[in-house]
């Protein structure tokens, strides 16, 4: 049989078909639809309107619905969006659901379906979110769609898709400790641009890659996107796997896949990682990149750090090692993307405190976790650019009007880069603050 | 779908992302009640900057009689366009602002699968870049069939991709009904 990739293997066996080839059009069964605050409401209008009122989902175990979006703010129409899901919930009696103001509250849907076992190898994961490509980090196909698929799924179980052709990138050698996984993605980015990968899969390997923990693989997969990859994948191993085993409650069983030697990749790049440099995106495009020395001493009003990719305990550390008996300079906010990551930051102690105590007492704020300012939200949301500033981020998009304003100058950057720009007020390479 | 779809352009440039064509503060309507599907038409594109709103010249707004519906019907734009988040506003926000097609040179793949799989509009791919040769208030008539859109303001047409694969589920008006039609669900 002809070799294939991973992506190409996954798509195969839920369309029931010995082989998919790149550009064939297949209708796959779905293991997980994730949803949330922003695109639930509209996802469960579609539902309802094409399979009617008292219509069943078409399997309530394999429906996750994560509020992570407009969560901490007075707006009433974002807290009626809320509503809704509670609705819904309580109508399908679906049984993973977590709720806003409970102990089961996560914050962020995409570091929250990990932390809860809801990402297997092997599998097919669909979200009305388009950062749901995370997850492909647990060797599974992960993307996201909009209401209408999402509602279509609710009813049929089922999608057409259409198979992707893979790139595969490769990063050799070993990362040097002021370079993180977003520095990776973000050269990446550059190099292909911002609709480099439209329609593609894009595969990792390598032995720095592997050499990343499971956050930081989440890193890379994640901004996928923002070359216009339709999934980002990495083939399970035993750090993979000892994370999901983990986290699989209830024991739900999977097949981890790799792609076959000799598959075909549609492209293919080698990164040494020794040779790259601390980089940013500068505004307004993700693949607007520039090392650091480039960009250096860029005046900056904020600093923020959060989100789906930047804001698990990792980007945390990483953060908290550079202002450790620092103070910041510009406004700083910090925003763990989960409860579980939250509780991390009161857990984890770096030179005798917290990871919070680091944070506050060089002067940042702390905010509950939740997307929060990475896509602006309500004007209320904590750290929203509601004003023309510039601000470094670790989050995913630096397009106009993404944090708030939409004159409002975004620089995305690794939590390491971030974390020292704040303590200056100006774009700083992190080396200077590790040494 | 309709045959031929008439009117003035709107041109964009490239990149032009879900933040742009809705921004996300808006995103709180609920597209599934029609009063607030209609909020969307009035905060399409909201987010692009002027300089970059209705090119060559730029700073034309895309709402001028009425604060929901555009006099524009079809959009031209350049590479990636509806690149960034899976947001269905975005093609719903264009749709319920009164835009029929958008003409760009290739989609951001959600956006893409969005119009098509919501019914909200026909996401045409151009054979040359047009937005540098559209100018925004040009009259325009698109022959959807042919895939042939006439410039009537300057007397040029140009050819435009074939819809392929996607054309029988925006024949049928969205992904249910073609998947009613090819017997994926029940009639």
């Amino acid at each position: 049989m002809t070799p294939m990739t991973l992506t190409e293997k996954i798509l195969a066996r839920h369309a029931g078909r010995d082989a998919v080839q790149p550009g064939d059009n297949i209708w796959v069964d779905v293991d997980v639809l994730m949803t949330h605050d922003v695109c639930g409401p509209g996802t469960i209008g579609i539902f309802k309107q094409h399979f009617g009122k008292d219509a069943k989902v078409w399997d309530r175990k394999k429906v996750v619905i994560i509020p992570d979006h407009y969560i901490f703010t007075a707006d009433k129409m974002a807290n009626r969006n809320v509503d809704v899901l509670r609705e819904f919930v309580r109508e399908q009696n679906l049984p993973y659901y977590y709720d806003v103001g409970t102990d089961k509250y996560k914050g962020v849907c995409h570091i929250a379906l990990p932390e809860e076992g809801h990402t297997r190898p092997g599998e097919v994961l669909f979200g009305t979110d388009s950062h749901t490509c995370t997850a492909g980090a647990f060797g599974e196909f992960a993307t996201g769609i909009g209401n209408t698929d999402a509602g279509f799924i609710l009813g049929a179980g089922k999608l057409w898709v259409k198979a992707p052709p893979t790139m595969r990138f490769v990063f050799e050698g070993q990362l040097p400790p002021y370079l993180m996984a977003k520095d990776l993605i973000l050269a990446v980015i550059g190099d292909i641009g911002c609709d480099g990968a439209t329609y593609r899969a894009m595969e990792f390997d390598g032995e720095a890659l592997y050499a990343l923990n499971i956050e930081e693989r989440m890193t890379l997969c994640n901004m996928v996107i923002e070359a216009g990859g339709k999934n980002g994948v990495i083939a399970p191993d035993k750090v993979t796997l000892d994370y999901v085993n983990a986290r699989n409650k209830h024991n739900i069983p999977f097949t981890p896949v790799a792609s076959d030697a000799g598959a075909k990749f549609i492209f293919e790049k080698v990164y040494d990682v020794s040779k790259l440099q601390p980089v940013v995106a500068k505004p307004h495009s993700p693949d607007n990149r520039a090392a650091v020395g480039e960009v250096r001493g860029t005046k900056l009003d904020r600093a923020y750090i959060g989100s789906c990719t930047g804001g698990k305990l990792t980007d945390f550390r990483a953060a908290a090692g550079i202002l450790s008996g620092k103070s910041v300079k510009i406004d700083t906010f910090i925003v763990p993307a989960t409860s579980e990551v939250a509780a991390g930051l009161k857990a984890e102690k770096i030179n005798g405190q917290t990871l919070e105590e680091v944070f506050l007492s060089a002067g940042a704020k702390v905010g509950p976790p939740s997307c929060a300012a990475c896509l602006g939200g309500p004007s209320d949301t904590f750290g929203r650019l509601n004003q023309p500033m510039s601000c470094i981020s670790t989050t995913n998009r630096n397009f106009p009007g993404r944090m708030g304003h939409k004159e409002a100058r975004v620089y995305l950057a690794s939590p390491l880069t971030v974390a020292a720009s704040a303590i200056t007020g100006v774009i700083t390479d992190p080396r200077e603050y590790l040494e | 779908m309709q045959k031929t779809i008439t009117g003035k352009a709107y041109v964009l440039g490239d990149n032009i992302d879900t933040d742009q064509i809705i921004p996300a503060q808006y995103l709180t309507f609920n597209p599934s009640i029609p009063e607030e599907y209609k909020q969307f038409g009035k905060y399409a594109l909201s987010s692009v900057p002027p300089s970059q709103a209705g090119l060559p010249k730029g700073h034309v707004p895309f709402h001028t009689d009425d604060e929901f519906v555009s006099p524009y019907k079809i959009i031209i734009g350049g590479k990636n366009f509806g690149c960034g988040s899976s947001r269905e506003h975005a093609p719903i926000a264009l749709d319920a602002a009164g835009i029929e097609a958008v003409v760009a040179e290739f989609y951001a793949r959600i956006f893409y699968r969005n119009s098509v799989n919501g019914g909200y509009l026909i996401p045409f791919e151009c054979v040359e870049r047009l937005c540098d040769r559209v100018c925004t208030g040009d009259e325009l008539r698109l022959d959807v069939a042919e895939g042939v859109l006439h410039n009537l303001t300057t007397g040029e047409q140009y050819a435009l991709k074939p819809l392929g694969e996607v054309a029988p589920i925006l024949e049928a008006g969205g992904v249910f009904p073609y998947a009613r039609k090819v017997g994926m669900l029940k009639a």
